[in-house]
This record gives C-alpha cells, structure tokens and sequence, in this order.
C-alpha cells in the first residue's frame, strides 16, 4: 500500500523528473506554449488591435519604444508590439500549414514507394531526388517568385520544397516493414493492400516522421520568414516578422527597435521548435544512454 | 569502385536533366500566361505578342522543353532583363564572390564547430555541454538576415571595428589595383602579392562570413557531439582507455575521426544551402556575388536570371553530393556495398 504514496508517483514528482531528464524539451515546450498562448490572446492582449491591419498614425510614425509602445512605432506610426503579437499567428499557422501538406503529400507516397517497390518505387524516389536537389529556400524561392506574392501562395511554395524529406523517410521504414512475416501473412490471408498499409505498415512507420517534422518546424519558421524579406511572401499591411525585418531595415541605424523586436520573435520561436525537437529525438533515442 | 563512381555519376545526369525539367515547369508551366511573367505586369499587348514569339509559347509544350534543354545544354541560358547580358556570363561572374564568401565562412564554422562539439562531448552532461547546446541551437535557430543587420550595426557602425559593407577598400582600386584572374579578391590578392588589398578584403570577409557562418556552426557542433558521444561506447574507445591514453588522445585522435565522415559530408551539403542564404547576407554587406544578382533580379521580377541561378546552385549541389559520395566510397569501402 505504500507503494502507491510513495513520492514517485506524486505526479508533481513526476515532472519534475521529467524535466531534469528532458530540460531542452521542457524548455522548448514552455517557451511554444507562451508564444501559442500570445498568438491566440493576441486581440485581447495587444495595444491596439487595429495597427495588425491597415490602421495608420501619420504622427505617429517611427517614436521610440515608449510605455505607449512597448516596441516602438513603425514607418506608418503602428504599434510594433501589436503587430509583434499578431504575427505569431502567422507564422505558427504557417508552420502547422506547410507540415500538413507536406505530409499528407509525402507520406502517401512513401508509403506506395515502400511497399510495392519496383517501378513505382524507381519513379517516385527519382521524382525525390530532383527536388532534394535544391536547397529548400532555394526552390521555395523560386517558386514563390512565379506566384503572386500572398501567404497563402508562400505556404504552398514551402510546402511543394518539404514533403519528399518524408516520403524518403517512410519509403524506407515502409520497405523494412514491408518484408516482415506478419505482414506477409496479412497478404496470404487475402488482406487488401490498402487494408495493410492503412492498419499495419502506416502505424508503424509513422514515429521517425513525427520526429523529423518537429525537428523541422523551426527551418519551416525560418524559410517562410526569409522569403517574406525577399518580398515573396507576406504583403503589407500584413503583420509577418520576416517582412516587419525588412521593412525595418532601412531605418536601422537611427531606429533600431524597428527591427530588433521581430527579429527576436522569429529567434525566439525558432528555438521553441528546434529546442522540442531535439528534446523528442534525444528521448526517443536508445543511443542516448552513454556508457562512460 | 569505378563501376560504383559510374553508378553515381550516372544518377548525376540524370538529377540534372529532372532540375532542369523542374525550372522549366516552374518558369513557363506553373504561371498562368508565362509571358506576362517573363514580360513584366505593365507590358503592352504588343510587347507580350514579342515575348510570346521570343519564347516560342505557340508551340507544344513538349517542344518548348527540348528547345530549353538543348539551350540549357550549349550554354544559351537567356538573356537578363535587367543586365541586358546573357545569363550565363551574368552568373560567371557572381559566382566567385559568392564561393569566397561560403568558403570563408565554412571555414569558420569547422574552426568553430568542430573544438565545440569535442567539448560538449568530453564535459556530457555538464556545465560546458549545457552552455554549447544553447548556443548551437542559438546558431541553428538565427534568422540570417536578421543576424546579418544586427553585426553590421554593432560592429561597423556603433563600433566602427570592421567595414559595413562591400569587397575591399575601394580606394586601393588607384593605390594598388588588382589584378583579377578568378573573381575572389582574397585570393587573387594572394596570387598576386597584393598585401595591401589582402589584408582590406580579409577585414571585409569577417562579418558576412561570420553570418553565414552561424548555422554550419551550429549543425556541425551538435553533429559532432552526438556522434561522439556514439564512438565513445565502442569498445575501442575502451580499449584505449584501459591501455592508459589520455583524453587528448582518445578525442582528438580515436573518437573524432570515426564522427568525421558524416562532418564531410553535412559540410558539403550545406555548402550549398549556404549558397542559397548568401540570398540574404549579400544584399545587406552589399558583397558583388550570386545573393546580391538574385536579391536584385527578384526585384526587378528578371525571370531568365532567377531560373538561372536556381540551375546554377542546383548543380552545384548534385555536383558536391556526388563528389562526396564518391569519396566516401573511396575511403570507407563498405560504403560501395549498400
């Protein structure tokens, strides 16, 4: 009976222990759930609410951070905390977008090529291959270049570069499981194909995907962003970082804090992701025990 | 081994052939009416009549293809809108620049990268380790560009420590010219023995190499780390340790050099994706290369400049991939095998 009092199933205990075992992915969750938290409190928390549109203050423009303005005022005299806040919406849905296209894309087809090998395998990797030929901003880049300049369009140009790092990753778990007897015997027993590869070989094969796109959501973050500087992206008066960075840029040297704030937001954000994502990949890697 | 250099090389092409089948679609398939791309949204009906002629768009797809791999083949990549100079010259002379800078800055990061994840590995767990892992996902985590105007403002204008922006000391174009046989200043001043312009560019590679230096560093010294602390549960490593190596020699010597082929390969690959952030270094330190061209040519909506630097560092990726595989296939024979 005292088992069941005993400090280590205290569930305060217990996290605690989880976070002394997981610090960088406790850290990264704690800093997302803040900015989720800001993204989604933005119209009840942010100054001025208006300044994330069209709003303009013309004798407003460009003050210094202030009690006012926490951040200061931008080139058409908006709050630049308002806009701050509110381009965290932006960005996460962004992120969040881009990771389920690419996997709904990629999976399917890493699936297909995995399982049943052979030409369709040959041309499926083949196709893989031409577009991991291309640094990611790179093609994202170019192909926003074609489209017209929005979010929506920057989204798909992102999406189309991602999704076949995942249909590399399942194709090969696909494949291992793919020759496994159960499955083998799924088959003998008349099972559809798509039957197994829905109930058996998805399931199975889905945990290094997860992992992969939590490691990538910070590169997704940071991509986006940099074509939004490129003026590929996000449009005034829309409140995206890597724009607000660009807009910004040109009244560096006297107003510094036209710049800093969203560049800090795009930092910060970046390393929630990247600090989640090693803290999954290290706590699902058996390698991680070192022996010393 | 020649059989398997074959095998590569021969995927090689082929990944090539599908880049350029890949720009081909994203400059004349994707956008609705490809001459209004190519002839920018204020152009006459007159001039779109021209463009569409000029690129042959009432022919069938399939006939466009062949005509733009055969350019791309021999060399006739278009024309720039805002250079008015063919693209591949264009691109001849951007490049250098740009490999100078991604080179210097590569060398950063090894410099830095490498020491960083021994030291992580070495002190696992402890105060060092927790402090490096910070900092490389700080690294890994840097908006570029933004990173980019921050050194600038710090170091060259409040400071005034380095110089804000470009290749070298202008002024020395009259003290002591240049001569250039490959575009790179350093080296050129180098070959030439032209101290004085040496040492000029030397102070302007630091800052936008430390920029593009940022992420390699990072990613190296969280590679390097991990797969040390790989090595260090083999049994070899014990071995060592029980004959009575020092730490020294068991990192520097038996645990670095199994973790160096996969830092061979992560530093060829981002090499390239290098490449493609100088898009947003140059334009900042005003540097004459490949990002500075694009930045530029995406301003003026130069669609034949665009689709050729994309090409250009397309290639240079299959090329370092393969160049890297092969290599490794040269060291490591069991590689071969797979």
């Amino acid at each position: 009976m005292t088992a069941v009092t005993a400090p280590t199933s205290v569930p305060g205990v217990r996290a605690r222990g989880f976070a002394r075992r997981n610090p960088t992915l406790v850290l990264g969750i704690v800093l997302l759930v803040l900015i989720v938290l800001v993204a989604l409190a933005a119209p009840w928390l942010a100054p001025a609410p208006g300044d994330a549109g069209t709003a303009t203050h013309p004798f407003n423009v460009l003050t210094d951070p202030s009690s006012a303005h926490p951040f200061g005022t931008d080139l058409v005299g908006r709050d630049l905390l308002t806009r701050v806040m509110y381009g965290a919406r932006i960005s996460l849905r962004i992120v969040v977008e881009v990771l389920l296209i690419a996997g709904v894309v990629g999976i399917p087809l890493g699936l297909i090529a995995g399982y049943f090998r052979g030409r369709v395998d040959q041309v499926i990797m083949r196709i893989t291959d031409v577009f991991l030929a291309f640094p990611a901003l790179l093609l994202s880049l170019a192909i926003a270049f074609v489209l017209t300049p929005s979010v929506q369009n920057m989204t798909i140009a992102i999406a189309v570069t991602w999704w076949p790092w995942y249909t590399r990753l399942v194709r090969g778990e696909a494949a291992s499981i793919a020759t496994r007897p159960y499955i083998e015997s799924c088959r003998v027993l008349g099972v559809s194909h798509a039957r197994i590869l829905a109930r058996h070989i998805l399931p199975n094969s889905i945990t290094p995907v997860l992992v992969q796109m939590s490691m990538d959501a910070g590169g997704i973050l940071l991509t986006a962003a940099s074509i939004s500087f490129l003026g590929l992206g996000a449009q005034d008066p829309t409140p995206e970082w890597g724009l607000i960075v660009s807009q910004g840029a040109q009244y560096f040297a006297t107003q510094w804090w036209f710049v800093t704030f969203a560049g800090l937001a795009i930092l910060f954000t970046a390393i929630a992701f990247n600090l989640i994502g090693d803290g999954i990949r290290e706590m699902l890697d058996p390698r991680r025990v070192v022996s010393r | 081994m020649i059989r398997y250099a074959a095998e590569r090389l021969g995927l090689g092409v082929l990944v090539v052939v599908g880049v350029v089948v890949l720009t081909f679609l994203i400059a004349r398939v994707i956008p609705g009416d490809p001459a209004v791309t190519y002839a920018g949204p204020r152009a006459s009906k007159a001039q779109l009549e021209h463009v569409r002629k000029q690129l042959g768009l009432e022919r069938p797809v399939i006939v466009q293809l062949g005509d733009y791999l055969k350019g791309i083949a021999t060399g006739d990549w278009g024309t720039s809108y805002r250079t008015k100079r063919p693209v591949l010259s264009d691109l001849r002379t951007a490049l250098p620049a740009s490999v100078e800078l991604v080179t210097a800055g590569l060398i950063l990061a090894l410099l830095v990268g490498l020491p960083l994840g021994l030291i992580s590995a070495r002190f696992h767990g402890r105060l060092p380790d927790v402090l490096i892992r910070i900092a490389s996902v700080i690294g890994v985590s840097m908006p570029v560009f933004w990173a980019a105007l921050i050194l600038q403002l710090v170091f060259a204008q409040k400071l005034g420590w380095l110089p804000a922006a470009g290749e070298y000391d202008p002024n020395l174009y009259y003290t002591s010219p240049l001569t250039s046989y490959i575009q790179m200043p350093t080296v050129d001043a180098l070959i030439t023995g032209n101290f004085a312009v040496l040492k000029s560019s030397i102070s302007h590679l630091v800052l936008p190499a430390a920029v593009v230096a940022l992420y390699p560093a990072g990613l190296l010294a969280r590679m390097v780390r991990a797969s040390v602390l790989d090595t260090l549960g083999e049994t070899h490593i014990r071995m060592t340790r029980s004959l009575g190596f020092g730490d020294r020699a068991i990192y520097g010597r038996w645990a670095l050099r199994p973790a160096m082929n996969p830092v061979i390969q992560v530093t060829a690959l981002v090499f390239a994706y290098s490449l493609a952030n100088t898009f947003l270094v140059e334009a900042v330190f005003d540097w004459p290369g490949l990002g500075s061209y694009a930045a530029n040519s995406l301003q003026a909506l130069d669609t034949p400049a665009i689709v050729g630097v994309t090409l250009i560092v397309a290639i240079v990726y299959v090329v370092l991939n393969l160049l890297v595989d092969i290599a490794q296939a040269a060291i490591d024979p069991r590689i071969r095998l797979r």
